[in-house]
C-alpha cells in the first residue's frame, strides 16, 4: 500500500515536472529540412530559423538539401527515424510527398510547411507558414496610391521570373489596387527575372522607350535585387532615383534599405525570413496545449519607407547571409 | 585470399566501422528504420549504379544516367496524367525509349569510335533537355496504382519498412550480380574492360557487348526513373540531377577500377550503402553541413584511388584478373 501510494506520488511529481518542462518549446528535437541557400533571403530563413530555435531552446536539426528533392526525402526519412517531436519543410516542389509525410502521420510527427505550399491532402501536414503574395503587391500599390495622393504617375513594371508564382501574385496584386484609380497607369511591363543585372539593363530600356526617362514617374519591382539594378540605371540616364523617379519594391533585403538611407529607394515590402518563429508559435500551442492551428498562417506583409529607420532596419538585417 | 576481394573488404571494413561509430554516438540509427531507409532512399542510386558498374568495368564511363532517369521520370508522368495510360504500360514504353537511347549511345561508341566520355554527355543533354521540353514543371502523379505501390512494404521488427523500390534494388543488385559473374555476357564486359584489342583477338564481339553494355546501363536508369517516380508520385525534369556522379562514387568507391577490367557488383552496394549513411549521419548530427556529405565522399573516393593504386602496384606487371563463366 505504502509503495503504491509513493509511487503514485512519484508519478503525479513526474508529471508535474514535465508540464513545468513542457511550458513551451524547450528540449524538443525539430528537425527543419531546408531547400538550400540559392537567394540572400534563403539564407536569411535558415539564420533566422536556427536563431529562434536557440531563443526557444529547442535542439533543431537542420538539414540542406542542395536544391534536390530526393534530399529532402531522405533528411525527413532520417527525423522520423530520429524520432524528433516536429518537422519543418520549405518544399523544393511541391508535388511528391504524399509518401513520406504520410510516414510522419503514422509516426505521430506535426509537419510545418514554411514559406510553399504542397499539392498533397492537408491532413498530412499540421499547418503552413507563408507570405500572401498577392498582398504584397497590393501593399505596394497602395503606398504608391497614398503617396500620390491624386496626382498622375506613370508606372514602369520590373517583372520577375515569367510563370513564377510571386511574379504572377505580386502583379495581381499590384494591379488590382493601382487599377482601381484613374490617376495611375501602369505604361510598360517586363521581366527582369528577379535578378539585379537584368533589371537595370530592362529599365535602361524603359528609359530610352520613355524619352530619358521623362515619361515615367515611378518603378515598381517585384523584388529588392531588380529595384537595385533600376536605381542603377536610373543613376546612368542623369536622374534622381527616389525622387525624380519613385522607387518601390518587395522583399526588404539589406541593399534596399541602404539604397532608402541614400534616399535612392522609396519604400519596400516585407517579405520576412521569419518564417519558423510563427510555426514554433503553432508548434508550442500544438504540442503544449493540443490547439490545432489555422491551415495556413500567413505572415505580415510590412511596409517600409524612408521614415522607418532604415539604417537600423539595415543593421539588423546585414548579418542574417542576404 | 583473393586478391580481388580485397577491395571489396575494405570498402566493407569502412562502412561497418563507420556505422559502428554512428551508431555509439545516435543509439537510434542501428534501427531497421534506418535501415529500410537506406534501401528505400538510395533504390534509384544503386539501380542506377549497377548498370554504371558494368560500363565502367568495359572501360567506359556513362555520364547520362542521371538524365535519362530525370527523363523518364517524365515521360512516365505524362503518359499516366496527360495521355491516360495504366502506370505499368507508362513503364514498359519508358524502359524501351530508353533502351534504345542506350543502344543508340552504345552504337555511337563503337562504330563511329569516339570516347564514351563524349558521347554519354551528349546523351546527358539531349535526355535533359528533352525532359524540360516535354514538360518544365513537375507534374504530380495521381493514380490509384502508385498509392498501392507506396503503401505496400514489409515491416520489419521495429517499425522498419522494406519498400517495394528498396526490393526492387535488391533484386537489380542480385541480377547484377549474376550477369557479371555467371554469363559470357559477364566475362565479355571483363574482357573488354580489361583490353578491348585482346578481347577481339580472344573472340569476344566487341561491337554487340559495347552496344549491350550501354543498352544496358541506360535501361537500369530507365528502371531508376521508374523507381523515382514511385518514389515521389512525381515526374520533373530536374530530378536526379548529377546522379550519375553519384553512381560513379558508388562504382569507385565498392572497388571497381576506373580503368576497367576489374571489380565486383557487390562491392557497389556497399559503396551506395556508404553514401547512404554518410547522408543519414549529417541528418541525424543536425548541425554539420550536408555538404560534409560531398567532402567525405570525396576523401573516400581518393582513399579508395591511393588504395587501389597500391594494391595493382603490388601486384605482378601487366596482369589483369579476368573473371570467366
Amino acid at each position: 500500500m505504502a509503495i503504491i501510494t509513493k509511487l503514485a506520488l512519484g508519478a503525479g511529481l513526474a508529471a508535474l515536472l514535465s508540464t513545468a518542462a513542457h511550458a513551451d518549446l524547450t528540449g524538443k528535437v525539430i528537425g527543419f529540412s531546408q531547400i538550400g541557400s540559392e537567394s540572400g533571403w534563403r539564407a536569411a530563413e535558415t539564420s533566422v530559423t536556427k536563431s529562434q530555435a536557440e531563443t526557444r531552446g529547442i535542439d533543431l536539426k537542420f538539414a540542406d538539401a542542395q536544391q534536390k528533392q530526393e534530399n529532402q526525402i531522405k533528411a525527413i526519412r532520417g527525423f522520423i527515424a530520429q524520432g524528433v517531436d516536429a518537422i519543418l519543410i520549405a518544399p523544393v516542389v511541391s508535388t511528391g510527398w504524399d509518401e513520406v509525410l504520410g510516414e510522419a502521420k503514422e509516426a505521430n510527427i506535426p509537419v510545418v510547411l514554411l514559406d510553399r505550399g504542397i499539392d498533397a491532402s492537408p491532413d498530412l501536414y499540421l499547418t503552413g507558414v507563408a507570405s500572401d503574395q498577392v498582398k504584397e503587391g497590393a501593399v505596394a500599390g497602395k503606398w504608391l496610391i497614398d503617396t500620390l495622393a491624386g496626382k498622375d504617375c506613370n508606372v514602369v513594371e520590373l517583372e520577375g521570373t515569367v510563370g513564377s508564382s510571386p511574379a504572377i501574385n505580386r502583379k495581381k496584386g499590384f494591379d488590382d489596387a493601382v487599377g482601381a484609380t484613374s490617376n495611375i497607369k501602369v505604361i510598360r511591363s517586363q521581366t527582369g527575372d528577379f535578378t539585379r543585372a537584368k533589371g537595370k539593363e530592362v529599365m535602361e530600356g524603359f528609359l530610352k522607350a520613355e524619352g530619358g526617362g521623362k515619361g515615367i514617374c515611378a518603378v515598381y519591382a517585384h523584388n529588392d535585387d531588380m529595384a537595385v539594378g533600376a536605381i542603377q540605371a536610373i543613376k546612368d540616364a542623369g536622374l534622381k532615383p527616389g525622387s525624380d523617379i519613385l522607387v518601390v519594391s518587395i522583399d526588404g533585403v539589406p541593399d534596399i534599405f541602404s539604397a532608402m538611407v541614400a534616399g535612392e529607394a522609396n519604400a519596400t515590402v516585407e517579405l520576412t525570413p521569419n518564417m519558423a518563429g510563427p510555426a514554433f508559435d503553432a508548434l508550442d500551442a500544438y504540442l503544449n496545449g493540443g490547439t490545432v492551428p489555422e491551415k495556413a498562417i500567413i505572415t505580415e506583409s510590412k511596409l517600409f519607407t524612408q521614415a522607418d529607420d532604415p539604417q537600423g532596419e539595415y543593421d539588423r538585417r546585414k548579418g542574417l547571409g542576404y | 585470399m583473393n586478391r580481388s576481394l580485397r577491395p571489396l573488404l575494405a570498402t566493407a571494413a569502412i562502412f561497418v566501422l563507420a556505422y559502428l561509430l554512428a551508431i555509439a554516438q545516435f543509439p537510434a540509427m542501428a534501427s531497421t528504420r534506418v535501415l529500410g531507409n537506406f534501401l528505400t532512399d538510395n533504390a534509384f542510386l544503386g539501380i542506377a549504379a549497377v548498370g554504371m558498374t558494368f560500363v565502367i568495368l568495359s572501360g567506359g564511363i556513362d555520364l547520362s544516367v542521371g538524365a535519362v532517369i530525370g527523363f523518364t521520370t517524365v515521360l512516365i508522368a505524362v503518359l499516366v496524367m496527360w495521355v491516360g495510360l495504366h502506370p505499368l504500360a507508362a513503364f514498359a514504353i519508358a524502359l524501351a525509349v530508353a533502351a534504345l537511347f542506350g543502344a543508340g549511345m552504345g552504337a555511337a561508341i563503337y562504330y563511329l569510335r569516339v570516347p564514351s566520355f563524349i558521347v554519354t554527355l551528349a546523351g546527358m543533354f539531349l535526355a535533359r533537355g528533352a525532359a524540360s521540353v516535354l514538360s518544365p514543371d513537375s507534374i504530380g502523379i495521381k493514380h490509384s496504382f502508385y498509392t498501392t505501390v507506396s503503401k505496400s512494404y514489409l515491416l520489419m521488427p521495429g517499425g522498419g519498412r522494406l519498400s517495394v523500390v528498396g526490393i526492387m534494388m535488391l533484386l537489380v543488385f542480385l541480377a547484377g550480380i549474376v550477369i557479371a559473374h555467371r554469363t559470357r555476357f559477364g566475362s565479355y564486359v571483363y574482357a573488354l574492360g580489361g583490353s578491348e584489342t585482346s578481347a577481339a583477338l580472344m573472340g569476344v564481339p566487341v561491337a554487340r557487348t559495347t552496344v549491350l553494355i550501354y543498352t544496358l546501363s541506360s535501361t537500369l536508369a530507365g528502371l531508376a526513373g521508374v523507381v523515382f517516380s514511385l518514389y515521389t508520385s512525381a515526374g520533373y525534369s530536374l530530378n536526379a540531377l548529377g546522379v550519375e556522379l553519384d553512381a560513379i562514387a558508388a562504382v569507385v568507391i565498392g572497388g571497381t577500377l576506373l580503368t576497367g577490367g576489374y571489380g565486383l557488383v557487390a562491392g557497389t552496394f556497399i559503396g551506395v550503402m556508404l553514401q547512404g549513411l554518410v547522408q543519414t549521419y549529417i541528418v541525424f548530427d543536425g548541425t554539420l553541413s550536408s555538404w560534409w556529405t560531398k567532402i567525405v565522399i570525396g576523401a573516400l573516393l581518393f582513399m579508395f584511388i591511393l588504395l587501389q593504386r597500391l594494391l595493382h602496384s603490388a601486384a605482378p606487371r601487366r596482369r589483369k584478373i579476368l573473371w570467366t563463366a
